[in-house]
C-alpha cells in the first residue's frame, strides 16, 4: 500500500519520474512513446503538458495516473516507485490520490451529477461532500440532473468536481477542453484554476492548445517521446484573460 | 467473395462467443424437434409396415368358451374381411435358474400354417410343427429377459397340469408390441412372457378342444366398425363374450397411440420455447450489432448501397447464425432420435425400426427458426438502413437514464451509486429485463419438466403399491372358486396372511354413457389392498353400493348418490343396480370396489373368490410360490417386490439418459440467455465501467455492478421458472390423463431445487466467462474515445 497524504513542502517533490521510456510493442513493429523522460512535479503547482500528437504527453500522464507502468526507469510518487507496483496498489493509489478529468468527461449516464460524484467519495477516505465538490465548479443547482440533461460544459465540470471531491494530491486532465467551445472551455478551465488554487492540488493538464499554457505555472514542451524544453512562466494569467 | 461478405465473415468472428451460445440454444430447439418427429415418423411408419405385412387385426373378443362352428356365423357378420378363432391360457412358468415367479400368456397358431390375421415374426429358430404338443414359440423381450434361446426347455403348468416345453423360435407379433400383464402398469419382461403353441396342443391342454375364448376379425373397407362390435357381441354373449373392442382399444396399440401423443407434445412444445428465447437473443446481440455499426451503415450508404443491400447483408448474418444452430441441431437430432428408438424398441418390440427423417422436417426447421430469427432482427437493421447517412454519421444520443421505481419509492437514500447503476440501468430497459428474465426463467422451467415424469412416478408408485396396495404376492385363479380355497393358502408354510377378493368383468351404464371394466369385491378388513380417498385417508369399504375410481365417476359422469347400473360380463350375466356411495383415487387403471360379501350376495353366488393376496415371510416366499405352482386352479402369481424393481431398472435407463440431455439443453439456454445478456451489458458499458476503474474502482466493485444486474435477473428468474415448470407439465400431462394411467402434478422439492442450482451454475460459469472480460479491460483506450 503506498503511504497516504502527508504535507508536503513547496521544496519537496511530489513526483519524481527518471529516465522513463515506454516502448509499445504491436507486433512487427516498435513504437517507442516516451524515450528517457525526467520530470519532477511540486507540490501544488499547475504543470501543463504541450505537444503536437504522438509525443507521448498522455502516455506520460497514464504512468503519472498509475493506468499504465513504464518499460523502464522510476516514478517515485512520495518516495514509492509507481514502476513497480502492483496493480492492486495502482488501483488503491488511484482511488485515493488521483484525480482524472477526461475529454469526453466519461460520467456515468444512469447517475446524477451529484451521484457520479458521490460515486468517488464513497470510497475514499476524506472525500468532501459532494454537493460542496459540485459548488466549487459552480453546479451546486444541478445537482439531480442526469449527464443526459446536461450540456457539454456542464457535464466537463461535474467531471472536475469527481474528480477532486476525494481531495486528491494530483489532479490530471486529458485535453479537458478538446471537446468544447472556447467560451465552454474557460469556464471549465477556470474551475480546474479555482480548485488548484483554492485546494493547492497539484495540476498536471494536457493540451496541444498553446494558449492554454498561459495559465500554468510551468510549461513542459514534449516531441517524440522526449522533453524537449521546460518553461517557468513569468507571466502567468488567469484562466478567463485566456482566448482562442 | 464480395467485400461485405468479407465484413459479414469478420463480424461474425468478432461475436463468435454470442454466435455460439445462440446456435446452441438453436441447436437444442431444432435437435428436440427433429428427436422427436422423427422417432414419431419412424413409429409409425414401422407400426404401419408391421400391421400391414403381419396382418393386424381390427376388432377384438375375448369370451369364455364357444365351439368353433361359431366362426362361420361370426363370418357372416356383413363387413367382416377374415376370422381369426384362437385359444389364449394362461401359464405359469419355470425358468431352469430363475428362482421367481413367472407367469404369462400362450396364444394358439392355427396347426396347419400362418394365421390369416395377428401372425408372428420369426427372429430366430422355426416355426412349430403342425401338431407337435411341446413346442412353443416365445417372444423376443421375454427371451432376451432370460436369454431363451431355440432348443432350450422351460416347465410350463396349464390348468394345474406340468408339461415341458422346448422352445423352437424367437418371435413377435404386432399384437404384443407393448407386452403387459394384465392389470400391469409397465411391462415386466422377465416376470410375464407371451408364448405361441400349436392350437390342438394347446387346446388340449386348456381343455377347449373344438373351442376358442378369443377372436379377432379383419373388416372389409366399407365396414362400419361399431355394428361389426355390436353384432358380434350379439353373438358371443350366450358364450361368456366379455365385449368385443376396436383397435384403439387394444392394449398394445393403445400403449403406443398414447405414446405417440406424448412425442408429439414433445415435438411441439420444447421446440417452441427454444426458438422463441433463440428469437429473444438474436434480437438482443443484432440490436446491439447495429447500434455499434451505424456508422458503418451511413458510409456504406453513402457509398451507394441500397437499404435493401444493407438489410439483405444484416439478415444474411443472421441466418449464418441460424443455419450453424439447425445444422447442429439436426445432427445432434438424428443421433438422439436414433437412440431413442433404441429406447422405444426395449419397450416397444417392433421386428426392426424404419428410422426415417422426413427432408420436409429439416425444412421446417430451417424456415420456422429463420422467419423466428428474422422477426427478432428485423426491426433494428431496419432502423438502422433506414437512417438517413448525414444523420447516422452523428453518434447516437446519450442514453437517458431516470431514477429507477424503487427509488422513486423512497429507497434510494440508503443504496450507493453502484447499485443505483443496476436498479437504473434494469428500469431503462424494462421489456428487456423481463424477457431476460423469462429466458432464464424457462431453462429452469425445462429442467423442471425434465424431473417431473420421474418425480410423477415415484409418487405413483408410492401411493399405489406402498400405501395402498401393501401384498406380496398375488395369486389369480382360473376360475371363481369357493372361498375355501383360502384354507389352503393359509395353512402353506411361510404365509402369514391371505385376504381373498372376487373380480368380476362388468359393463357399466350410467344415463347414455358405458364403460367395461371390473368390479372388485374386497374383504371388510382389508390390510393388504387399502382404499384412498382424494385426499389419500384410508376409506372403509361400505355395506352396500360402490367406490368408484374418482376418474371413471368423471367419465361416466355419475357422483355419489347416483344408482349405477351394472351388467355382469360372466356367469349368469344378470344387471344389476346399487347407488354410488364414494370416490377412491387411484392413478393407474379405473376400478368399481363393493364389499366382497355384498357382492357375492349380488350375483346370487356363494362365497367365490377369483384371486387372493398373499402376505409372507420372505425366506419362505420361495417355497410358498412352488407349492402354489402345484394348485391346479392358479393361473398366476406375480411378486410386488419384483414388479417395482423391474420397473425400476427399465425407467432409471430411460429417465438417466433423458434427464443428462435435458439438463445440457436447459443449460445451453442459462447460459446463453445469461451469457449474451451480460457480454451485451458489457459492451455497452464497458466505458462506464473502465472510467470506473481509473477513478480507483477495484476489478471486484466494477463487476458487481454488471454481473449484480444478472444476478438480480437470475434469482427473480428462479421462482418464476418454478411457476412456468408447474404449467408446463400441467400442460404436458394435460389430455394425457386416461382410463390406462392418470399422471398427478407432483414436482419434489429435490427437482425444484435440482433447477435451480443448474440454473445458478449456468449463471456464474457465464458470469465468470464475462468477469475475465472486465479483468482485461483496456483502461487506457476508454479515455480517448467518444464510444
Amino acid at each position: 500500500m503506498l503511504s497516504s497524504a502527508r504535507p508536503l513542502s513547496d521544496s519537496e517533490r511530489l513526483f519524481e519520474a527518471r529516465r522513463i521510456s515506454k516502448v509499445y510493442d504491436m507486433g512487427e513493429v516498435q513504437v517507442h512513446a516516451l524515450r528517457g523522460v525526467d520530470l519532477e512535479l511540486h507540490p501544488g503547482e499547475l504543470v501543463v503538458l504541450l505537444g503536437p500528437s504522438g509525443s507521448g504527453k498522455s502516455t506520460l500522464l497514464n504512468i503519472l495516473g498509475g493506468l499504465d507502468r513504464p518499460t523502464s526507469g522510476q516514478v517515485l510518487y512520495r518516495s514509492q516507485d509507481l514502476a513497480q507496483a502492483s496493480d492492486r496498489e495502482l488501483t488503491a493509489y488511484r482511488r485515493h490520490h488521483v484525480g482524472f478529468v477526461f475529454q469526453f468527461y466519461n460520467l456515468i449516464p444512469s447517475l446524477t451529477a451529484r451521484e457520479n460524484v458521490a460515486a468517488v467519495t464513497e470510497i475514499a477516505r476524506n472525500p468532501m461532500k459532494p454537493e460542496e465538490a459540485l459548488a466549487l465548479v459552480g453546479l451546486a443547482d444541478r445537482l439531480d440532473h442526469f449527464p443526459s440533461q446536461l450540456s457539454g460544459g456542464q457535464q466537463q465540470r461535474i467531471a472536475i468536481a469527481r474528480a477532486i471531491a476525494k481531495r486528491p494530491a494530483v489532479l490530471l486532465c486529458d485535453e479537458p477542453t478538446g471537446a468544447l467551445d472556447s467560451a465552454t472551455g474557460i469556464v471549465v478551465l477556470e474551475a480546474i484554476e479555482r480548485v488548484n488554487q483554492e485546494l493547492g492540488t497539484t495540476t498536471v493538464l494536457i493540451t496541444h492548445n498553446a494558449d492554454i499554457a498561459g495559465m500554468a505555472d510551468r510549461v513542459i514542451h514534449l516531441s517524440d517521446g522526449r522533453i524537449s524544453s521546460i518553461e517557468r512562466n513569468l507571466n502567468k494569467k488567469r484562466a478567463r484573460q485566456l482566448h482562442w | 467473395m464480395r467485400a461485405l461478405d468479407r465484413k459479414l465473415v469478420r463480424d461474425l468472428w468478432g461475436i463468435k462467443g454470442q454466435v455460439l451460445a445462440i446456435g446452441l440454444v438453436i441447436a437444442g430447439g431444432v435437435a428436440t424437434f427433429i428427436m422427436s418427429v422423427s422417432v414419431l415418423d419412424s413409429l409409425k411408419i414401422t407400426q404401419a409396415v408391421f400391421y400391414r405385412d403381419y396382418r393386424f387385426a381390427e376388432v377384438f373378443a375375448s369370451l369364455k368358451r364357444a365351439p368353433e362352428s361359431l366362426k362361420t356365423r361370426i363370418q357372416a357378420i356383413p363387413g367382416v374381411r377374415y376370422v381369426e378363432t384362437r385359444v389364449f391360457a394362461p401359464v405359469l412358468l419355470e425358468i431352469p435358474g430363475y428362482p421367481d415367479p413367472v407367469s404369462g400368456q400362450i396364444c394358439s397358431l392355427p396347426d396347419d400354417g400362418e394365421p390369416v390375421l395377428n401372425r408372428v415374426y420369426l427372429r430366430q429358430g422355426r416355426l412349430i410343427e403342425p401338431y407337435r404338443v411341446d413346442e412353443a414359440l416365445v417372444s423376443e423381450a421375454f427371451a432376451e429377459a432370460h436369454r431363451l434361446k431355440p432348443g432350450d426347455q422351460i416347465g410350463a403348468t396349464i390348468r394345474g397340469k406340468k408339461r415341458r416345453l422346448r422352445i423352437v423360435g424367437v418371435a413377435l407379433s404386432p399384437e404384443f408390441i407393448y407386452q403387459l400383464q394384465p392389470g400391469a402398469v409397465i411391462p415386466d419382461f422377465e416376470s410375464y412372457g407371451i408364448l405361441w403353441m400349436g392350437r390342438t396342443a394347446l387346446a388340449a391342454a386348456f381343455e377347449m378342444e373344438g373351442a376358442f375364448n378369443t377372436v379377432a376379425l379383419s373388416l372389409t373397407a366399407d365396414a362400419r366398425e361399431a355394428e361389426v362390435i355390436d353384432r358380434l357381441d350379439e353373438i358371443l354373449e350366450r358364450y361368456g363374450g366379455l365385449g368385443a373392442h376396436g383397435r384403439k382399444d387394444q392394449i398394445s396399440h393403445r400403449y403406443l397411440s398414447e405414446e405417440m401423443r406424448q412425442l408429439q407434445r414433445m415435438a411441439t412444445m420444447f421446440p417452441i420455447i427454444f426458438v422463441g428465447v433463440a428469437s429473444f437473443l438474436l434480437n438482443v446481440v443484432v440490436g446491439r450489432l447495429m447500434a455499434i455499426e451505424r456508422e458503418q451503415v451511413a458510409i456504406l450508404k453513402a457509398f451507394g448501397y441500397t437499404n435493401g443491400a444493407i438489410l439483405t447483408h444484416y439478415l444474411k448474418l443472421v441466418l449464418v447464425i441460424v443455419l450453424v444452430g439447425v445444422a447442429g441441431g439436426v445432427a445432434a437430432g438424428v443421433w438422439l432420435g436414433q437412440g431413442l428408438g433404441r429406447i422405444y424398441m426395449d419397450f416397444y418390440r417392433f421386428p426392426f425400426l424404419i428410422y426415417r427423417l422426413r427432408p420436409g422436417a429439416v425444412v421446417a426447421a430451417v424456415l420456422v427458426t429463420a422467419a423466428a430469427a428474422f422477426l427478432g432482427t428485423l426491426y433494428s437493421i431496419l432502423r438502422a438502413a433506414s437512417l438517413a447517412p448525414a444523420q447516422a454519421m452523428q453518434p447516437a444520443a446519450p442514453a437517458r437514464y431516470r431514477t429507477s421505481f424503487l427509488e422513486r419509492l423512497g429507497l434510494g437514500r440508503t443504496l450507493a451509486p453502484p447499485t443505483k447503476m443496476i436498479l437504473r440501468s434494469l428500469s431503462r430497459r424494462p421489456v428487456k429485463a423481463l424477457l431476460t428474465m423469462i429466458g432464464v426463467a424457462f431453462a429452469c422451467a425445462i429442467l423442471i419438466v425434465g424431473r417431473f415424469f420421474s418425480d410423477a412416478t415415484d409418487y405413483i408408485v408410492d401411493i399405489q403399491f406402498k400405501l395402498a396396495k401393501k401384498e406380496d404376492l398375488n395369486v389369480t385363479f382360473i376360475e371363481p372358486t369357493s372361498e375355501r380355497v383360502l384354507y389352503s393358502l393359509r395353512s402353506l408354510e411361510g404365509v402369514r396372511h391371505a385376504e381373498p377378493y372376487r373380480w368380476v368383468p362388468v359393463r357399466l351404464r350410467y344415463q347414455h354413457r358405458s364403460y367395461r371394466t371390473a368390479i372388485r369385491g374386497v374383504p371388510e378388513e382389508s390390510t393388504l389392498y387399502r382404499l384412498l380417498d382424494q385426499d389419500l385417508r384410508p376409506v372403509a369399504i361400505p355395506e352396500h353400493g360402490f367406490l368408484l375410481t374418482d376418474y371413471l365417476a368423471d367419465l361416466l359422469g355419475v357422483r355419489p348418490g347416483d344408482t349405477l347400473r351394472v351388467e355382469v360380463l360372466e356367469g349368469r350375466r344378470q344387471t344389476l343396480e346399487a347407488p354410488v356411495v364414494g370416490l377412491v383415487r387411484e392413478w393407474v387403471g379405473v376400478t368399481v370396489y363393493a364389499r366382497l360379501g355384498s357382492l357375492n350376495r349380488m350375483l346370487g353366488e356363494g362365497r367365490a373368490v377369483s384371486g387372493a393376496y398373499l402376505d409372507t415371510d420372505p425366506p419362505y416366499q420361495q417355497a410358498v410360490y412352488d407349492q402354489l405352482n402345484r394348485m391346479p386352479r392358479v393361473a398366476g402369481v406375480s411378486v410386488r417386490e419384483k414388479g417395482l424393481r423391474n420397473f425400476y431398472e427399465t425407467l432409471a435407463k430411460q429417465m438417466l439418459t433423458f434427464a443428462f440431455f435435458n439438463t445440457l439443453l436447459a443449460s445451453s439456454i442459462a447460459f446463453g440467455v445469461v451469457y449474451n445478456s451480460a457480454r451485451i451489458a458489457f459492451s455497452e458499458r464497458n466505458r462506464d465501467l473502465a472510467t470506473l476503474r481509473v477513478l480507483g474502482f477495484t476489478r471486484g466493485e466494477i463487476a458487481y455492478i454488471l454481473l449484480g444486474e444478472m444476478a438480480l435477473l437470475v434469482l427473480a428468474a428462479i421462482p418464476a421458472g418454478f411457476v412456468i415448470g408447474r404449467l408446463l407439465c400441467a400442460q404436458m400431462i394435460a389430455g394425457l390423463q386416461t382410463d390406462l394411467f392418470r399422471i398427478p402434478l407432483v414436482i419434489e422439492p429435490s427437482s425444484y431445487s435440482f433447477a435451480a442450482t443448474v440454473v445458478l451454475v449456468s449463471g456464474v460459469v457465464s458470469g465468470l466467462v464475462i468477469k475475465g472480460k472486465l479483468d482485461r479491460l483496456d483502461l487506457v483506450a476508454v479515455l480517448k474515445t467518444k464510444e
